[in-house]
């Protein structure tokens, strides 16, 4: 989690800061930033055009509904999601943008959840896999990636689901080139992609009719 | 019932669950977001874990200072893994972690601890043996036959040399458990509890394997597990995090502690494949013969020493053999099983050797590799022979394949083999089956669902024998309290509870019959249950409604184990699993890029309870395999001993479009069927690389050495470099 370049990085000033935390798990972790951090939360809070350094209150809209947490600025959506909120079906997994098992929806725009601040979603529309199926009645897409089996360990899923609801969105009546393009940005180990394939053309089959939001 | 029940599989045709397509069961709760994996397990007043791990591929702990740590406030406790001393075999060695109320504050304070280390020298890399000095521990020769006499009568010898090097599990749900350590009274530790929710793939040794290594009873550790995030081998034990995590909640006043690797550490230390190099050289007849098969093979899994695989794979009885296996020590990760272990090296390795004979000869290598099937084991010949005209009629061989360097073009296309073998015997396996008067009927078994559809499989089994509707059958898995299973490694799952569960459920409904019997007026042993009813096999009009049938239990609650121990699971279960895939891809030889067009698999995996979920198992198979065989590796900077991706951006995995089409045969004839339940998870892992490689080196004429087929090797061949 450290590096030897740890103390050759100048520290950075300590007021205005908005990064993730746990960049500095790769090779901008200093001791001295997280210190200073934590003992400036009183007096940076309050200082004008600035949030943070401390834990701020925000209201995050989810699913329609506001949310109220406290969180420091540098917490991601998807932490801020898992780790505050409760509500684990997106998932971390590569942590940088790249897997996207944390996908979520944010003003009718995919997103990676790991790569958005929670404070930069104060505002917006959040739309997570929770919000998507109703009691025992399963959103088309959802609905689809049962009937195809695009799914084996399960832990991709949610946010392959996601990603395929901002596509269909987006491209009602897409080809199977299209689909491969259009969810190209997410990742699964077990090997599904047969299935999300064919959920996916099936989920847009089902929609159709200008039913976007199922 | 005095007798022992017949277990045996009703007749194929006769089944009405078992062998149809149903969805997997967890599906709705997967896709619509709510199964709570481990590491979405939130109790109250949970403390998340940070760890500080070791930067270096080698070094010792001189001093570890917590103090900054422990100071920080909302920290609640800082443990040290690896105490002054201590000495640092790889990259990603656990050093310390802390508990606190945030996982920010966690992270932050596990940067302030400061630790001193002593650099030592290191060594990372294998591929090049000369370097690896006193790191490498050459083994003996073994020797079958007389080789250098076979090599000299030889019509015809190949040479190659083929690596296949460490790959990255990339579990996605990263390893560790939300643990909570709660002191008793006993200052020994007997009275302590223990509650975990585990990553893993051994709900039920868990227990056994944290007391032992914490020194509290198991019967005082509760496991939950309802669902995980990929293992794929590499969750077995508790491991050091499990540890770890158990002393932070101890520390910590028996908070529960979420403690889960990053993505760095999880690529460093999470698992790898160990790596696998071979010289080989292959001799035999001008009809394809092979007489003699002589390999020199290395490669490492880590610090600790791990034997490449055995060669030649599947053709083991080939007259004339040597091979010479050495493990090569180096600073880095632990290597940990990975579906099939040893084996997709083997194939590969085998395989590729075996294509390059049959160019040498200018033979057709589907015939080379027919002709050669005669050293397969005895009984899994003519499986072969069957597969791989199976697969070539799938794959359009006769049309689509040109003998290797006979295209021009700037890209070209190519066919390749690989062949599988496995064994996938049950493990030993309890399972208890419940019918309560009501009707209602819950099966218990204490294994685990990896994605593979164990709980739909368990559930079929179930409902076929009560002659119930999957509906009516309530499962349980996933917690250690249950009738214990066996971990889930080895392919072992579906045939252990396929049989316990078969054994079960028949002994439960023996005792319903016993019941049920007299007032039919039917002898317990001419009853069955068919369609949700209790009916005589000779007269199918006396009969009772599964309901009416349970209502005469009164207030007696029918409970039933089924154990099979490894042994007295009779034709319900075996062993041996063949495969013969080909991968037809084009090469563009001006980028190096290499595309799969198709890629069909011929599996045989005994009587398939579930086709869906079986054909599920093979396209992940085949899809992790493509991932590797075109994209994986782990870089390790020489110099610093530093890994240069451990994560997600650099080590690259395949997506969604670059895995062509895939068409999968499972062979279930009924001579396949009538073996009984075999494993399925690795059989189909195994052979892809070795298709992919051989598919690569029939489009271009020259043998691209080493996995992955990444444009840096394919261009580097083609230039005659050595990649």
């Amino acid at each position: 989690m450290n590096s030897p370049k740890d103390s050759e990085l100048p520290v950075k000033p300590k007021a205005g800061v908005s990064r993730r935390g746990f960049i500095g798990g790769v090779g901008l972790g200093g001791g001295a930033l997280g210190a200073g951090l934590l003992e400036q939360e009183a007096q940076a809070a309050g200082a004008a055009g600035v949030t943070g350094p401390g834990a701020v209150p925000i209201t995050l809209t989810v699913n329609g509904k506001p949310v109220k947490v406290t969180v420091e600025p540098r917490v991601t959506l998807v932490d801020a999601l898992r780790n505050y909120i409760n509500m684990t079906g997106a998932k971390r997994v590569c942590d940088r943008g790249t897997c996207g098992a944390c996908t979520v929806i944010m003003n009718g725009k995919t997103v990676y959840a790991c790569s958005v601040l929670a404070i930069d979603a104060q505002g917006k529309n959040i739309e997570t896999i929770e919000g998507l199926s109703t009691g025992n009645q399963l959103h088309p897409i959802s609905k689809a990636f049962v009937d195809n089996d695009a799914q084996q360990c399960g832990y991709c899923t949610p946010g392959f689901v996601m990603a395929c609801k901002g596509f269909l969105d987006e491209h009602p009546n897409p080809t199977e080139h299209d689909v491969l393009h259009g969810l190209g940005g997410n990742l699964c180990r077990c090997g599904t992609y047969m299935g999300i394939r064919k959920a996916a053309l099936q989920a847009a089959n089902e929609m159709k009719g200008g039913k976007k939001n199922g | 019932m005095a007798n022992t029940p017949d277990y045996s599989w009703p007749p194929m045709e006769k089944r009405k669950i078992i062998g149809q397509r149903f969805k997997r069961l967890d599906g709705p709760q997967k896709s619509a977001g709510r199964a709570k994996y481990a590491s979405d397990t939130r109790p109250k007043d949970m403390l998340f874990g940070a760890y500080l791990t070791n930067p270096h591929a080698h070094a010792k702990v001189i001093g570890v200072d917590t103090s900054a740590a422990e100071k920080t406030p909302g920290v609640k406790s800082v443990y040290v893994a690896a105490p002054a001393g201590t000495e640092l075999q790889y990259q990603g060695w656990e050093v310390a972690a802390v508990a606190a109320t945030t996982e920010e504050i966690a992270r932050d304070a596990a940067r302030k601890i400061k630790v001193e280390y002593e650099v030592l020298p290191h060594l990372v890399n294998e591929a090049d043996l000369g370097k690896a000095a006193s790191r490498a521990k050459q083994g003996g020769e073994k020797v079958v036959g007389d080789p250098d006499k076979a090599l000299k009568e030889a019509d015809a010898v190949s040479e190659g040399q083929y690596g296949f090097p460490v790959v990255y599990h990339s579990c996605l749900e990263p390893h560790g458990q939300v643990i909570q350590w709660m002191p008793g009274p006993d200052a020994d530790g007997k009275s302590d509890k223990i509650m975990v929710w585990p990553s893993t793939q051994n709900v039920p040794q868990y227990a056994g394997d944290l007391g032992t290594r914490l020194k509290v009873p198991a019967t005082n550790i509760t496991v939950d597990m309802q669902y995980v995030g990929g293992g794929f081998g590499s969750k077995f034990n508790p491991d050091a995090w499990a540890i770890v995590g158990a002393n932070l909640s101890k520390n910590a006043g028996g908070r529960p502690v979420h403690l889960f690797l990053d993505r760095q550490t999880e690529q460093l230390i999470g698992g790898n494949r160990p790596s696998a190099y071979s010289k080989i050289k292959v001799g035999g007849k001008k009809d394809g013969t092979i007489t003699v098969f002589d390999s020199f093979s290395w490669g490492t899994g880590g610090f600790g020493a791990v034997n490449p695989p055995n060669q030649p794979y599947v053709m083991t009885r080939i007259q004339h053999q040597r091979q010479t296996l050495t493990p090569v020590s180096t600073n880095t990760g632990t290597q940990r099983a990975w579906r099939a272990p040893g084996n997709q090296a083997a194939s590969y390795l085998t395989c590729c050797a075996v294509e390059d004979f049959a160019a040498k000869i200018g033979m057709d290598p589907i015939e080379v590799f027919k002709v050669n099937a005669q050293y397969a084991p005895e009984s899994r010949v003519a499986t072969y022979r069957y597969q791989l005209d199976k697969a070539a009629e799938l794959a359009e061989w006769k049309k689509n394949w040109k003998p290797r360097g006979s295209q021009k073009g700037a890209v070209r296309r190519g066919l390749g083999i690989g062949i599988a073998a496995w064994a996938g015997m049950g493990h030993a396996s309890k399972c208890r089956t419940v019918i309560h008067p009501d009707g209602s009927v819950s099966v218990e078994i204490g294994t685990q669902d990896l994605g593979t559809g164990t709980r739909t499989i368990i559930t079929q089994v179930a409902a076929e024998t009560l002659g119930l509707s999957m509906g009516q059958v309530k499962l349980s898995i996933g917690r250690s309290d249950l009738p214990p299973d066996g971990g889930s490694g080895g392919s072992t799952t579906v045939g252990g509870v396929s049989t316990s569960t078969r054994m079960s459920a028949t002994n439960a409904l023996a005792k319903l019959f016993d019941v049920v019997g007299p007032v039919l007026g039917v002898e317990a042993d001419k009853l069955e249950a068919v369609d949700g009813t209790i009916r005589s096999k000779d007269d199918p009009k006396k009969s009772l409604s599964w309901t009416a049938a349970c209502k005469k239990l009164g207030t007696q609650t029918i409970s039933e184990e089924g154990a099979f121990n490894g042994r007295n699971g009779g034709n319900l279960l075996t062993q041996g699993a063949a495969g013969v895939q080909i991968a037809d891809l084009s090469v563009d030889t001006e980028t190096g890029i290499v595309k799969i067009n198709r890629y069909v698999a011929v599996q045989d995996c005994g009587l398939v309870v579930n086709p869906r979920l079986s054909e599920s198992q093979v396209y992940g198979a085949i899809i992790m395999g493509i991932s590797t065989a075109l994209y994986e590796q782990r870089i390790v900077d020489d110099v610093t001993g530093k890994t240069l991706n451990p994560d997600m951006e650099f080590y690259k995995l395949a997506g969604i479009a670059d895995i062509g089409n895939i068409v999968v045969h499972m062979d279930i004839r009924k001579e396949m069927d009538s073996r009984g339940v075999i494993g399925l998870g690795e059989p189909p892992a195994i052979p892809i690389c070795a298709a992919v490689a051989n598919a690569v080196a029939n489009a271009l004429g020259v043998r691209v050495p080493t996995i992955p087929m990444t444009p840096e090797h394919v261009l580097a061949a083609l230039e005659g470099r050595n990649a």
